[in-house]
Order: C-alpha cells, then sequence, then structure tokens
C-alpha cells in the first residue's frame, strides 16, 4: 500500500490515493470533520474554491516537508501530500473563518427561508444554522434583482444567489452548449442570460439540482409544496435519451408526484444527471417504475414527515417494497 | 546622487525611437545575451538579487527557474503592464518615454526563458502607450531585433501587444493569463502555478514591466555589479512614482535603501511638502499596503531611520509597518482627512473585486459601505471594531491578493488614525462641512516609546 498517502483529518487517520483531495479526503472519513462546501461540485470539473467555506488549516505539510502552509487553504482544491495533518473542526483559527465566510455569505442573501422552495434542503440554510450567528451586523440594504424566466420551466431569482458557479459548469459539461454566465463583476455579478435568451436543451434542468441555494428553481414545482411534506421514492423508467438512464426520486404528496429529481447524495451531489422529459414531463405513477423508498439522513428535515402512518399513500397500498419501509418507519417514529 | 540604469537615457530627445535609442547603447544586452547560453542569463538573473517589482517583491531569478521546462510544450513570458494600482504610474512613464527599453528586456528574458511568443498585456485605458510598443516592436522588427532568426543567432521571437478589458483584478497574473486566453479575467485557484500550467496550460513566466526593463543593465553589467546597487537583500534601482503632497510629484529612480527622508524632502527628488505643510501620514507602496503617520514612517519603532527598501519599510510589521509595494509613494500632509482616504481606497476594491470568492465579493461592499457612513456623519462608534472585524475576515481568505489589499488600509487606518475615526462619529456635523485632519500626527513620536512585540 505504498502508493497511497496518509493524511490524518482532525486526528483521524487515513489512506487516500495521490492526487485527491482534503475535502474528498475526509469524506472518506465522514461525519462532523467533512468540510462544508457550497460551490465545489465532484462531477463538475474545475468547480470549487470560490465560495470559501471549506477553509482548513494544514497544520504539517507533509513527511517530506512538515512546514504547516501558511494561510487556510480551500479543501475543495488542496490535494493531499504524504503525511499531511489537517486541522478543521478542531482549529479555533478556521471556525472563526468559516463563521466569517458565513456572514459574508448571508449579508446578501434576502433570508426569505419561509417562501423559499429550496427552504428544508438547502445548503445555505443548513450552513447558517450550524456557523451562522443569530443577528447580523449588515445595516444595509440589501442587493435585489427581479426574478426572470431563463427557459420556461427554470426560475431565476438571482436574489438567492451565492455565485457558486455551480450552474455555469453544468452547462458547460452536461448541456451542449451554455448560454447563461456571469455578467459584471464583484458584488455586482449576475448569472444571466444576457438578452433574457431562454435556455433551452435537454439537461437545463440540472442546474435546478446544482444549485446550493434556492437561486435557480422548477417551475413545476415553485410553490406547490414544502419538501418535508413530500416524500421522495426512488423510481426509474426507460428512458430513450442517450444521455440519460431514468434513474431519479419522485417526491409524492398524497398521490400526486410533486416533483422529479436526480438522486441527491449525503453532500446534496446528484448521483447521476437526468433529463429534462423525465424531470419536468413524467409526473404520473404510471410513468415510473417504483424501486423503494430514498433515504434520507435523519438530521434531515425531510426525513421528519417521511410516511404517514394513520393514512399510507395510495403508492404505498399498491406497492409492497414501500408498504415494508412504511411498517419500519412506523415502529420508529412510535417507539418512544 | 544614485545611479539611473532604466531612466539614464530618459531626457534624450527622440528616445523612444529606435535609431536614438540604439546609438545611446541600447539593443546591446540582445546582441551579448544571443551569445550566451539562456541558463546563464537566468544564473546572472539570479545573482543579481533582482525582486519582481509589480509589488510582492519575489526574487526574478528564481521565478524564472522554476519554469518548467517539458519537451515539445511552448512556453511563454508575459509582461504584466496592467498597471493599475492607484498611485502607481511608474509602468506607463517607462512605456511611454523609452519603450525600447523594454523590448529589448522582453527579447533577453524570452530568450532565457526559451519562450518564443511573448506578450505584453497592457492596461486597456493606456491606449497611447499601446499604440507607442506596437510603433516600437514595428520598429525593431524591421532591424532585425524581432522576428525570425534574431541577428543571425536561429532564435525566433514573435512580442505581442495585447489591450487589456480594463479591469484592476486582470493585474492578477493567473487573471491576466486567463483574460489574455479571452476569458473573464478571474483569478484562477492555485496551484497549479503558472510556472507549471500558465497560459494555455503551457509553462508561462508573468513579469512585472519594470522587472523585465532592469534585466537590460543586468545584462550588459553583469548580476553581481548590479547588486552592489542597493542595500541587503533589495538590490538595484527602483523606480518610485511619488504623487500626494509634494512638491514635486513624478517619477524618480532610487537606489534601494535611499533614506525615506532624503527622498521625501531632498530638491534631487520630491522637494518636501507643497504649501510649507507638514507631513501626516504616507502610503509607501501603491494603495494596497498600509498606511503609516508621519512618525513611524521616518523612523521605525525602534528609532532608526527607514529607508526606501523592501526590509526597512516592513520593518515592525503590520503593527508599525508597511511595505514597498509597486513603488507608488503618496504622501499626505496636515490637512488631508484619513477616514475619507479610506473610503476611497475601499471604494476602488469594491468597485474592483472580480466577485469570484466571497469575503472579497461582500466584505469589500460592506466596508465601503461602513466608511462612507462614517465620512458623511452617520457612523457609530462600534464601526471600528466592525471595520476591524470584518477586514481579518477577508485578510488571507480569498483566492487572490486583492481581499488582503483590500483589507490592509483599512486596518492600517484605524489601528493608526483610530482618533479621527472617532472624531468623525462625535462631530459629525463638522466632518461633513470640511475636509478634516488631526494634524497632531504630523508631530515627532514621544519620548516614551510603546514596545512594539
Amino acid at each position: 500500500m505504498s502508493d497511497k498517502f496518509k493524511v490524518t483529518i482532525d486526528g483521524i487517520p487515513v489512506e487516500v490515493d495521490p492526487g485527491t483531495t482534503i475535502l474528498n479526503a475526509a469524506r472518506q472519513i465522514g461525519g462532523d470533520i467533512v468540510p462544508p462546501a457550497m460551490c465545489y461540485y465532484s462531477k463538475l470539473q474545475g468547480s470549487g474554491g470560490k465560495c470559501r467555506t471549506c477553509l482548513v488549516k494544514v497544520s504539517k505539510g507533509s513527511e517530506k516537508d512538515p512546514r504547516p502552509m501558511p494561510k487556510l487553504v480551500a479543501s475543495c482544491r488542496t490535494t493531499v501530500m504524504d503525511g499531511m495533518e489537517v486541522q478543521n473542526i478542531t482549529s479555533p483559527e478556521v471556525i472563526e473563518a468559516r463563521k466569517g465566510v458565513v456572514e459574508m455569505l448571508l449579508i446578501n442573501h434576502p433570508l426569505d427561508c419561509p417562501i423559499c422552495d429550496q427552504a428544508g434542503e438547502c445548503d445555505l440554510q443548513n450552513l447558517g444554522f450550524e456557523h451562522g450567528a443569530a443577528k447580523t451586523r449588515y445595516e444595509f440594504d440589501r442587493r435585489t434583482f427581479h426574478k426572470i424566466d431563463i427557459g420556461d420551466k427554470i426560475q431565476l431569482h438571482m436574489t438567492r444567489c451565492i455565485l457558486c458557479y455551480r450552474c455555469v459548469f453544468t452547462a458547460d459539461q452536461i448541456t451542449d452548449h451554455r448560454i447563461h454566465g456571469i455578467l459584471n463583476r464583484g458584488d455586482h455579478s449576475e448569472i444571466s442570460t444576457y438578452i433574457q435568451a431562454a435556455v433551452d436543451n435537454d439537461f437545463s434542468g440540472n442546474v435546478i439540482d446544482v444549485c446550493p441555494v434556492g437561486a435557480l428553481t422548477d417551475k413545476t414545482f415553485r410553490f406547490r409544496n414544502r419538501v418535508w411534506f413530500t416524500k421522495p421514492v426512488e423510481a426509474h423508467r426507460d428512458c430513450d435519451h442517450p444521455g440519460c438512464n431514468g434513474k431519479v426520486t419522485l417526491w409524492y404528496k398524497g398521490e400526486d408526484v410533486l416533483r422529479v429529481t436526480a438522486r441527491k447524495d449525503v453532500y446534496g451531489e446528484v448521483e447521476e444527471f437526468i433529463c429534462n422529459t423525465c424531470r419536468f414531463d413524467k409526473k404520473k405513477t404510471s410513468d415510473w417504475v417504483i424501486e423503494g423508498p430514498r433515504k434520507v439522513s435523519n438530521q434531515s428535515v425531510i426525513s421528519a414527515n417521511h410516511y404517514e402512518t394513520m393514512h399510507p399513500l395510495p403508492v404505498v397500498k399498491t406497492n409492497p417494497v414501500l408498504q415494508e419501509a412504511n411498517k419500519e418507519q412506523f415502529e420508529r417514529e412510535t417507539r418512544l | 546622487m544614485g545611479r539611473k540604469l532604466l531612466l539614464e537615457h530618459i531626457n534624450v530627445p527622440g528616445i523612444n525611437t529606435f535609431d536614438v535609442y540604439r546609438s545611446k547603447g541600447g539593443y546591446a544586452s540582445v546582441e551579448k545575451a544571443l551569445k550566451m547560453a539562456p541558463n546563464d542569463i537566468v544564473e546572472e538573473v539570479k545573482k543579481s538579487g533582482l525582486r519582481g517589482r509589480g509589488g510582492a517583491g519575489f526574487p526574478t531569478g528564481m521565478k524564472w527557474s522554476f519554469l518548467a521546462k517539458p519537451e515539445g510544450v511552448a512556453r511563454y513570458l508575459v509582461c504584466n503592464a496592467d498597471e493599475s494600482e492607484p498611485g502607481t504610474f511608474k509602468d506607463r512613464y517607462l512605456m511611454t518615454y523609452i519603450p525600447h527599453l523594454l523590448i529589448e528586456g522582453m527579447i533577453v528574458s524570452s530568450f532565457a526563458l526559451g519562450a518564443n511568443t511573448s506578450y505584453i498585456y497592457v492596461r486597456g485605458e493606456m491606449m497611447p502607450q499601446i499604440r507607442i510598443l506596437e510603433k516600437a516592436i514595428a520598429e525593431a522588427k524591421n532591424k532585425g531585433f524581432l522576428g525570425k532568426n534574431i541577428l543571425g543567432s536561429g532564435y525566433d521571437l514573435e512580442l505581442y501587444v495585447q489591450p487589456g478589458g480594463g479591469a484592476y483584478i486582470c493585474g492578477e497574473e493567473t487573471a491576466l493569463l486567463e483574460s489574455l486566453e479571452g476569458k473573464r479575467g478571474n483569478p484562477r485557484i492555485k496551484p497549479p502555478f503558472p510556472a507549471i500550467a500558465g497560459l494555455y496550460g503551457c509553462p508561462t513566466v508573468v513579469n512585472n514591466v519594470e522587472s523585465i526593463a532592469a534585466v537590460v543593465p543586468i545584462i550588459n553589467e553583469g548580476g553581481e555589479e548590479y547588486a552592489k546597487l542597493g542595500i541587503g537583500r533589495s538590490t538595484g534601482t527602483k523606480l518610485i512614482s511619488a504623487g500626494g503632497n509634494v512638491k514635486k510629484p513624478g517619477v524618480y529612480e532610487i537606489d534601494l535603501g535611499l533614506p525615506v527622508e532624503e527622498f521625501l524632502y531632498s530638491d534631487e527628488y520630491c522637494g518636501g511638502i507643497a504649501n510649507g505643510k507638514r507631513l501626516k501620514a504616507v502610503v509607501a507602496g501603491g494603495s494596497s499596503v498600509p498606511i503609516l503617520p508621519a512618525n513611524l514612517f521616518l523612523k521605525t519603532a525602534n528609532g532608526e531611520a527607514r529607508l526606501m527598501s523592501y526590509e526597512s519599510l516592513a520593518d515592525g510589521g503590520f503593527v508599525s509597518g508597511t511595505m514597498l509595494g509597486s513603488g507608488g509613494f503618496i504622501a499626505y500632509d496636515e490637512d488631508q482627512c484619513i477616514v475619507r482616504n479610506t473610503w476611497n481606497f475601499t471604494r476602488f476594491y469594491h468597485h474592483e473585486s472580480c466577485g469570484q470568492c466571497s469575503p472579497c465579493r461582500e466584505g469589500t461592499g460592506w466596508m465601503e459601505k461602513v466608511l462612507h457612513r462614517l465620512e458623511y456623519g452617520h457612523g457609530k462608534m462600534s464601526d471600528m471594531d466592525l471595520l476591524v472585524d470584518v477586514s481579518k475576515k477577508i485578510e488571507g481568505n480569498t483566492i487572490c491578493p486583492l481581499g488582503d489589499a483590500a483589507a490592509w488600509p483599512v486596518a492600517s487606518a484605524i489601528r493608526h488614525f483610530r482618533d479621527e475615526f472617532e472624531w468623525h462619529v462625535t462631530n459629525p456635523g463638522e466632518a461633513t462641512k470640511r475636509n478634516f485632519g488631526l494634524a497632531h500626527y504630523a508631530d515627532p513620536l514621544p519620548k516614551v516609546e510603546t514596545k512594539v512585540a
């Protein structure tokens, strides 16, 4: 195993392949020591390094060169060295810097979570909850923009955007051409299509999934429901689009499929990108083959109301896999 | 009277034309260098101890030796002429009056690095200088100093001038490369450093105009000879662009190690403070370095006379020192308002932040708003602590040094001129009516000094 690098993150050793970033090494360990990431997206090349929430302290550079790095580094873009020692939550300096970054991200954020569709599955909400201060020190008007429709199914609410550039990378790498990008600079920067052209291609809907906040939302789902009232169910269909394998998560409310998204892992990253037909047009149970319940972390607000107990959904009644899951859920909820 | 290396012939009429420049010994270094081995030129520059003149002061020879040299991959030299730091105008001066010096330096440096295509990235606002450089390049090409087979040595070099799009951030080397590639000028995340993967993914060296120009005297006279000028690790001469309330603003070439008092008050250089006023504060190296009050600027905290050198100006760290930076020397007389000045600098950084990483994008705007409030009489006593805290949150946490550059002037102004900020809060009416300055910073330091840790 000599070709593996040994890294210690917050005192926990892990062996990773050379070229792995500190963030991915931490994800191999998992748990609380994983730095939060707002802009990094493992499926998108070149993403990361911008939001600065994943800053960590390298207290020992490597076995060969044990000097610590002079500044905090962005863990999503810094590759590990053999013998590197990293401090994340054990370093007060990192916690302080992260608090600062969260404050910066929030000073121009509208904090309209009560009316935002992303609430409940929003990375910024989680981050603010963990690291943010209860009160803001910012006493000026916040930056606002008009909502614009970029494409007939996608709405852009720039006011909420944290400029992570993920959607730009998605359009570059997943779709065949990109027509939206960053205009202007500094804190006037905005994502836009410049002359209000519509984003129109088969994979454009993925920008909704990669958006860490509620800036890009699905117009077929906007204001339909809170995500924690819906129940995620894994399903697939035989999609005839060559780039899409049709594996999705359906979000049920009652017997209706309210929205379709790609399957997201614990870090909010999709497992595989899906096409717009699957996402926007197939909203009947009969379009899909149900696989079973989607596991959502117990920490998430979405799992709080995962399966109704008294009145199972019509879809649960007819599907043995879901019935079984419903029973487990019911037992867990009623144990106390 | 220091020796002039770069500006020796600056007053010769017609020095901006090839023939006059050549008759004054110009392009001799090209003839000499083409007979040398490229590695010897790099060694020569290393020996000279030349440090990057763009602001950071990184040894140029060292930077050159880091350049990766994989087989079959082009290498590039890019000259950073995107001089936009408030207070700095030395590169523009050099390009306007003696453009061939830069071109000569570019040829020698490109040869040393093995680059066959080199670029001069000029700030977009400097259109006249772009025209001057293009004319000079055409002249040099005509005489066989550029193009194919230079002076029969078999070495080819194409030199291009690229106008920038008008952003301060494009002076950051990786943002400059992005811009040169035709993309949005966002700084890249390092590593990889440009020496490994720079322009078009190829190894690239980015140097300041003055650094490249300084290669000419180094080759002409030898690195050791050059290293005799200056003091300690600050070797050679430096162009200082003096501005503000001095009697004779302008670009001066000084030997590094010149006492600041001499630079400021002697008739050869700035000639003292204009209108018989007293010096209050100095920004020694362009807007991004910490501002110092007169008493701390003329003498270090230990009571030694401060010199114009990388080390002496940085003496005392950020507590009581500053930096040489890019040589934009701004002097303030006793009537100038530091709060307004700080607000003005921050306004600049707010405007020029690229918006890529969050601390700088949001923090510069926040600081600007708070400083604006202070300057216009709506400030609070807690604002000073808020500003210091915000600047700390930005400093060191950003992708590129613009965040640091935005944070330092604010932090240092509050550190050294806190009572002036407080005066703006307690006397809002007066503060809005006149340009206020507390004059006592011009006084010498009291006898009992606070020992700096």
